[in-house]
């Protein structure tokens, strides 16, 4: 059984995944920061991997990317940080970003090396549907990885229903069709939220996008399984302070502990 | 892994968008429905008739089509063939963009929309826009670089003029492909109201295939023209500058299935396609995703987008349309290039000997004549894709 799947077993809810760049703030801050994370209560750890030109994601974690780039992190790079992360950590590490520096990786080699690592899954939002049963689904589910696709209050039901059948690990929805890092208006995404709660489907659902703090972690938990920060907590980790102070911080607040 | 369309039919893209291995659909799915939508009705829109008789009218009457196909008698006896050139830049607006906006804008008011956005890189695109919009009575928002707001003061000037809001993009480089990154955010945050107008034949399927038919009226005209004149509607080459592509996807489309017309290509070198200052993308690119796409991509070894370099804003993109890719890629287009320096000489050259000033993206196609080899029966057609007036800042450096 994956890791994931444990874990939704083990907890359905208030299940906290927590984005951060690869390399941010520091080209070597990546493990401290997935360690700091476990510590305070994150259940998944969802690591950015930064890309110059990452289409989905709003002004924080853009800047953070580019950040991270300039510090000289790289896929090659990542893996070398993460090839002892098994050691210390034992929750579901994500790998999220865009199809672009993984082809020049090597699709094929790239899924490989995750796994090697210990990467549970992988979030890749301009990965299509029909590219994903054309080609690259297979290579990811025969190296083990989970796959979460992304739906949104615009995705038709019967497409909502397909990317949950081939997703694993958990469906990640969109709670508004926006980029990352915007408020959103939270009587429209209850309505939202509360349709998927009535279709039965078959992965746990967290709910990303507008997720800042204990409210708007509260308030989706009523219908989902969880939520993803990112840029909250990405604003946070750039105010240069400590990063185990501010991730301890962070979650504290978030969790209500 | 396989590559899934190797069937050869460059003017229709497989059903997913697909020339070949390149094209697609690469989005978030945060814009599935709007992309999904104008891919299941951009074919039914564009053939009806009554659509096809809106846009022909605007085209000859507000754009000012047919353009003239001109026989250019003293650059013909200097190269030593017959040298036409299809004068896009007496279009409306001074340039090709405009067939693509005049197509697109009578699109969206057909899918029910009410907001164009768009991103501009030299601001031509963002000026045919703009002008579209305040003749439709559309909202028009133009994302720009904020490197090329300050360096294209004068387009910057027409837009506002024309009503419409010109918006920074602040990321990364702040040139054209950051404009088209804010331009796609923007459509995702806003996707019911609002229709993205894309400038050149890039972007997610159905965007290159749309753009190539809208901008594909210049080969249609051609061919009539040619016709007309020498009774042969085939020339023996035609030549157009690429950055995205769209007036080279426009002056190549009814030859593209045509063996015996060789398609050249002319990207911009720069300081030299080697020189680390460059947009010469098919020389330096590999095999990567581009604002939606999958395509030949300016990138380092770890898949991150460089910045290339032109003298020529409309030339300076890291990309390629997915069409121009599959061409270089069997070999059905001759990709050749020409640097800074040598586009600015023609500029000079073709101003001096026909007496046309062009935009010095189109200098870069007239700087690879000599280099073809031409024949004195050859038949050669030039896109003179726009006019140079907003290149006047940089001519008059080197005057």
């Amino acid at each position: 059984m994956s890791r994931l799947e444990n874990l939704f077993k083990a907890q359905s809810k208030r299940v906290l995944n927590v984005y951060c760049t690869a390399g941010y703030p520091n080209l070597n801050s990546t493990l401290q920061i997935m360690e700091s994370l476990q510590e305070n209560g994150a259940n998944i750890i969802e690591l950015g991997m930064p890309y110059s030109d990452p289409l989905a994601d709003g002004e924080v974690i853009q800047v953070s990317s580019l950040h991270a780039l300039s510090n000289g992190m790289t896929l090659q790079v990542l893996f070398e940080q993460l090839s002892e992360m098994r050691k210390t950590i034992h929750i579901p590490v994500i790998l999220m970003g865009y199809m672009n520096p993984i082809l020049q990786y090597g699709f094929e080699a790239f899924c490989m090396r995750a796994k090697e690592v210990g990467v549970d899954g992988l979030i890749l939002p301009d990965l299509p549907l029909y590219e994903f049963e054309n080609i690259y689904g297979k290579t990811i589910k025969d190296n083990g990885l989970d796959f979460i696709f992304l739906v949104t209050p615009e995705t038709p039901e019967e497409r909502l229903r397909k990317l949950d059948s081939l997703s694993s690990g958990f469906l990640y929805a969109v709670s508004s069709s926006a980029t990352t890092g915007k408020d959103k208006d939270f009587s429209q995404v209850a309505i939202y939220l509360e349709r998927l709660q009535q279709m039965n489907l078959k992965n746990p659902i967290l709910v990303g996008f507008g997720i800042k703090d204990k409210q708007s972690f509260d308030a989706v938990n009523e219908f989902t399984n969880g939520a993803i920060i990112g840029s909250a907590y990405i604003n946070a980790l750039s105010k240069g302070e400590d990063v185990g102070v501010i991730t301890k911080q962070f979650l504290n607040e978030v969790l209500g502990n | 892994m396989q590559a899934f369309n190797t069937q050869v039919n460059y003017q229709n893209p497989s059903i997913e968008g697909y020339y070949g291995e390149f094209g697609g659909a690469y989005i978030p799915e945060m814009l599935f429905k709007n992309v999904e939508t104008l891919k299941v009705e951009y074919l039914k829109i564009m053939e009806d008739p009554t659509f096809i008789a809106e846009v022909d009218a605007l085209l000859k009457d507000y754009v000012g089509r047919p353009t003239p196909l001109f026989f250019a008698e003293r650059l013909s006896k200097e190269i030593g063939a017959n040298i036409y050139l299809k004068r896009e830049d007496l279009c409306h607006t001074g340039a090709h963009k405009i067939n693509n906006t005049i197509g697109q804008i009578v699109l969206a008011k057909r899918l029910g929309k009410t907001k164009i956005i768009a991103e501009t890189g030299a601001g031509q695109h963002g000026v045919a826009t703009a002008t579209v919009c305040a003749l439709k009575g559309m909202e028009c928002v133009v994302y720009m670089g904020e490197k090329d707001i300050e360096r294209q003061a004068p387009n910057v000037a027409r837009m506002k003029m024309l009503g419409a809001k010109v918006v920074p993009a602040k990321s990364g480089s702040k040139t054209l492909k950051d404009a088209t990154n804010e331009a796609i955010r923007a459509w995702i945050n806003e996707p019911n109201e609002t229709h993205y107008i894309i400038g050149s034949v890039v972007g997610p399927h159905p965007y290159p295939d749309m753009v190539a038919r809208f901008q594909s009226v210049i080969s249609k005209e051609m061919r009539l023209q040619l016709k007309e004149k020498l009774g042969n509607e085939l020339p023996t080459h035609v030549v157009a500058c690429v950055g995205g592509g769209s007036n080279a996807a426009g002056a190549f489309y009814h030859f593209l299935n045509e063996p015996t017309v060789a398609l050249v290509a002319v990207e911009a070198a720069g300081h030299g396609v080697f020189s680390g200052l460059s947009a010469a993308t098919t020389q330096l690119g590999t095999h990567g995703i581009l604002h939606g796409s999958k395509s030949i991509v300016m990138q380092t070894s770890d898949g991150q987008v460089v910045e290339p370099h032109s003298i020529s804003a409309g030339l300076d993109y890291p990309g390629i349309g997915p069409l121009h890719a599959f061409l270089y890629e069997s070999k059905r287009g001759t990709f050749l290039s020409a640097t800074d320096e040598e586009a600015l000489a023609s500029a000079f050259h073709i101003s001096q000997i026909e007496g046309i000033i062009p935009a010095l993206e189109t200098a870069h196609a007239f700087s690879v004549l000599p280099k073809l080899g031409l024949k004195p029966t050859d038949v050669v057609v030039v896109c003179l894709s726009g006019r140079g007036d907003k290149d006047l800042a940089t001519y008059m450096e080197h005057l």
